[in-house]
């Protein structure tokens, strides 16, 4: 191999550097994260698992289906009807999104920027 | 062949440098604008493109005016061509590259511009602009590329790229047509809202391109000893000023539709861009300077002595393409928002990140530009050993 | 063993065709997740029309003001959905809005004119066109005609080119230039704000007519100068008022088609 004194080594700083996630979060696990479920509410719109693996699909398909074909109405699992909005449904149970939403977002380091428009109940406390 | 980049001459590198200062510069800017939001530009809710659109329609010109180049040299066999038409393919290449900058620059939501593909439609000519644009500069990459790359080994180049040169010719225009459409469709913009839109692209697009390419060309015969030829350049001049009569001549012909019919809102923004109106005259200047320096550029190269002799041919291409960035870049941006849709007008002027970051975007296309014009040089200068088969070197 | 660069390449090529290939895949599967069709419903007190349209009394509009109703329709809209007050003109963002006459019809102007309607203010808003130019020319469909006749707005696709400001020939669009969410003052936490980057304009309320509840602007009038129905009922107030009495709309010559009605006689 041609020139491997300087390939090698290369390649090394190459995945090291691609791999820095890794080592940063090296021994964080056992912080896994626990948002605060609302307290007067037991259950969510779906299943928990549901909500866990699908809520962005679900407020995404919302989106389209409230904005895109005018239908406002969300007929859940158990058959109990939910009026599509983020801020008029959702935040009457998740009403901070620092304690919830922010808690499993900070955790794997993705910033959704659902709060530049949706105004956070914490947020419109504040501002009133 | 990239590696021909990397080495040069002081002045290559001081040059190469200098242009990534700016790029720089502009880059700081545009963080700037990607973190506050476009609020830092000039631009206002009545007159909301700018500085980036007008720029960006101007070099939709230059990068389809550089098919007058090789439209010639493969369909009509004008040999005199052979020499620069690649600088033509790759300064369609670089004026591209600095389209679809622009086009990003001026985007409110950049990181949502996927959106464009992932939902395409095709009601809005601005889907049908980014598709011929992105094609257009894979075409004469493909083709620049490989011919230039023929030309490195001593071969002809390969069978299949003749279609795509052909394609390449034919989906020139194209763009330029798709970017007057953009506006020549819009109700209740008077200025646009005129069938010789297109026309007029075409005709500065096909002035201010192979002037473009004149400059470079004469540029890179006193710096670099290339010699385009006498002929060639004489034909391209030839070129520029029958297409920048062209241009000049629809320009008259809006004049007399708008002034002869006598209809207000046809008129209100020639008035505003040439006279001022209502008290606002930001362009005025602009303006009378366009219409003095395509005068002056007409006049050289009209007349054969002035056209023939260097000096006065760089003069008149700079006119040109100055009196053509004017008049189509910043020129027919404002003159389309003014007056407002209330007959009222807001005046536009770049502000200062703005022009940095426009400088930017320039600087990156002349960087493209410098590269790969450098690289054709290289490859035209060298004798060096081209390829070495079990042993054995072939020289060129 | 020796990969050759040409081989090197077309395995990367490959590869690449693959990964897209499996994304695509997966994102089918994952859409299987997805509710069914039936799951979404409109709900029944929704208001429900198939051409909405409004109609403004300019006379009466011009009593209110004289009784000093304070722009109650401005502030109502602009109050529900967060519109701010931008201090410079130049980029301010606004819904609904009042000017004169000669700036609502400029081709309309003559002096006589101009000294009848010297007084009487004209509002501005979103015409909600038949055949809007904004809509034909949005590169995302971020902008559209839902199926009861309202220009809408989908903010999450909005990529900011302006584009729609350029096609619409009324100025009823505007840009957040800036985040806007510092020059709102009293803020309705039912109703989001936008961010900077996206172009806005009023929506007819959908959201109030999902809830069986007509716009803001006609609900705060108390004048009752602001007449919203459906064109598509004969029997709905805005047809019987337009079948009665003069009305015109801003550059209809533009065959815009558009939805707001101004009653001048």
């Amino acid at each position: 191999m041609y020139n491997a004194n300087k390939v090698i080594p290369g390649i090394i700083i190459f995945i090291l550097f691609f791999t820095i996630p890794i080592w940063l979060n090296f021994g964080r696990l056992e912080a896994i994260p626990k948002p605060e479920l609302p307290k007067k509410e037991k259950k969510c719109i779906e299943s928990k698992e549901y909500m866990r693996a699908y809520h962005m699909k679900l407020l995404d398909d919302w989106r389209k289906k409230a904005i895109r074909e005018n239908k406002y109405i969300y007929t859940a699992s158990d058959g109990k009807k939910y009026f599509i909005s983020l801020q008029r449904t959702c935040f009457k149970c998740h009403n901070d999104t620092e304690k919830f939403c922010d808690k499993c977002h900070n955790f794997v380091i993705t910033h959704p920027d659902c709060w530049d428009c949706h105004i956070a109940p914490e947020v419109a406390k504040k501002w009133q | 062949m990239i590696e021909k980049a990397l080495v040069g001459s002081k002045k290559y590198w001081f040059w190469v440098l200098f242009l990534l200062t700016i790029i720089f510069i502009g880059f700081v800017c545009y963080l700037y604008q990607f973190k506050i939001g476009l609020g830092i530009t000039g631009m206002s809710r009545d007159v909301s493109w700018g500085f980036y659109i007008a720029n960006f329609t101007f070099l939709v010109g230059v990068a389809a005016g550089a098919v007058m180049i090789v439209l010639p040299y493969y369909w009509h066999n004008h040999k005199v061509y052979g020499k620069i038409t690649i600088l033509g393919e790759f300064l369609a290449v670089a004026a591209v590259t600095m389209c679809i900058l622009f086009v990003l620059v001026d985007l409110g939501q950049p990181m949502r511009v996927l959106n464009v593909i992932r939902f395409p439609t095709p009601n809005s000519i601005m889907f049908y602009d980014v598709i011929v644009l992105n094609v257009y500069l894979l075409l004469n990459l493909i083709c620049g590329w490989t011919v230039l790359h023929a030309e490195y080994k001593g071969t002809k180049y390969p069978s299949w790229l003749k279609p795509i040169i052909y394609l390449a010719i034919v989906w020139a225009p194209s763009i330029h047509i798709v970017t007057a459409f953009l506006y020549q469709g819009l109700p209740g913009r008077h200025f646009w809202l005129t069938a010789v839109m297109a026309p007029r692209f075409l005709a500065s697009a096909f002035s201010a391109g192979p002037a473009l390419v004149i400059i470079a060309a004469l540029l890179l015969k006193k710096v670099a000893n290339f010699d385009p030829g006498e002929k060639a350049i004489d034909s391209l001049a030839k070129t520029v000023a029958y297409a920048f009569i062209a241009n000049v001549l629809l320009f008259i012909f809006e004049l007399f539709t708008a002034f002869y019919s006598g209809i207000h809102s046809h008129q209100a923004p020639i008035k505003y861009l040439f006279v001022g109106l209502e008290g606002h005259a930001e362009w005025v200047p602009f303006m009378w300077a366009a219409t003095i320096l395509a005068i002056v550029g007409i006049l050289l190269l009209v007349i054969p002595q002035t056209r023939k002799n260097e000096t006065t041919l760089v003069i008149a291409s700079i006119a040109v393409f100055i009196s053509c960035w004017i008049d189509k870049g910043i020129g027919l941006i404002t003159g389309g928002y003014t007056p407002t849709p209330f007959e009222t007008i807001t005046s536009y002027r770049p502000t200062l990140p703005e022009i940095g970051i426009t400088l930017g975007v320039w600087a990156t296309g002349f960087l493209i530009m410098t590269i790969l014009y450098k690289i054709v040089l290289e490859v035209r200068a060298s004798t060096e050993l081209v390829v070495k088969y079990e042993g054995i070197v072939y020289k060129k | 063993m020796a990969i050759k660069r040409r081989d090197f390449l077309k395995l990367t090529g490959l590869t690449l065709v693959g990964t897209a290939a499996s994304a695509a895949v997966g994102d089918l599967l994952t859409r299987g997740e997805a509710k069914a069709e039936e799951e979404y419903a409109s709900p029944p007190e929704a208001l429900k029309g198939k051409r909405w349209a409004m109609v403004i009394d300019v006379k009466k509009c011009k009593k209110g003001k004289e009784k000093g109703c304070n722009e109650k329709c401005i502030e109502a809209c602009h109050y529900l959905h967060n519109v701010p007050s931008i201090p410079d003109k130049k980029k301010e963002i606004k819904w609904i809005w009042e000017d004169e006459f000669e700036h609502a019809f400029p081709e309309q102007t003559n002096e006589y004119l101009e000294e009848i309607f010297k007084d009487i203010p004209f509002l501005f808003l979103c015409n909600h066109c038949d055949n809007p130019p904004c809509v034909r020319v949005c590169p995302t469909k971020a902008t559209f005609k839902n199926e009861e006749g309202i220009v809408m707005m989908d903010f999450h696709r909005c990529i900011g080119c302006r584009f729609c400001m350029a096609a619409c020939p009324y100025g009823a669009r505007s840009f957040n230039w800036v985040d806007p969410r510092p020059y709102i003052e009293k803020v309705n936490p039912e109703y989001p704000t936008r961010t900077k980057g996206v172009v806005e304009k009023c929506l007819f309320c959908y959201e109030r007519l999902a809830k069986g509840k007509m716009p803001a602007c006609v609900e705060a009038c108390p004048e009752k100068a602001l007449i919203f129905g459906d064109l598509a009922d004969e029997n709905s107030e805005v047809s019987k008022i337009l079948r009665e009495r003069v009305a015109i709309r801003r550059k209809a010559e533009l065959g815009t088609g558009p939805a707001v009605f101004y009653l001048i006689d």
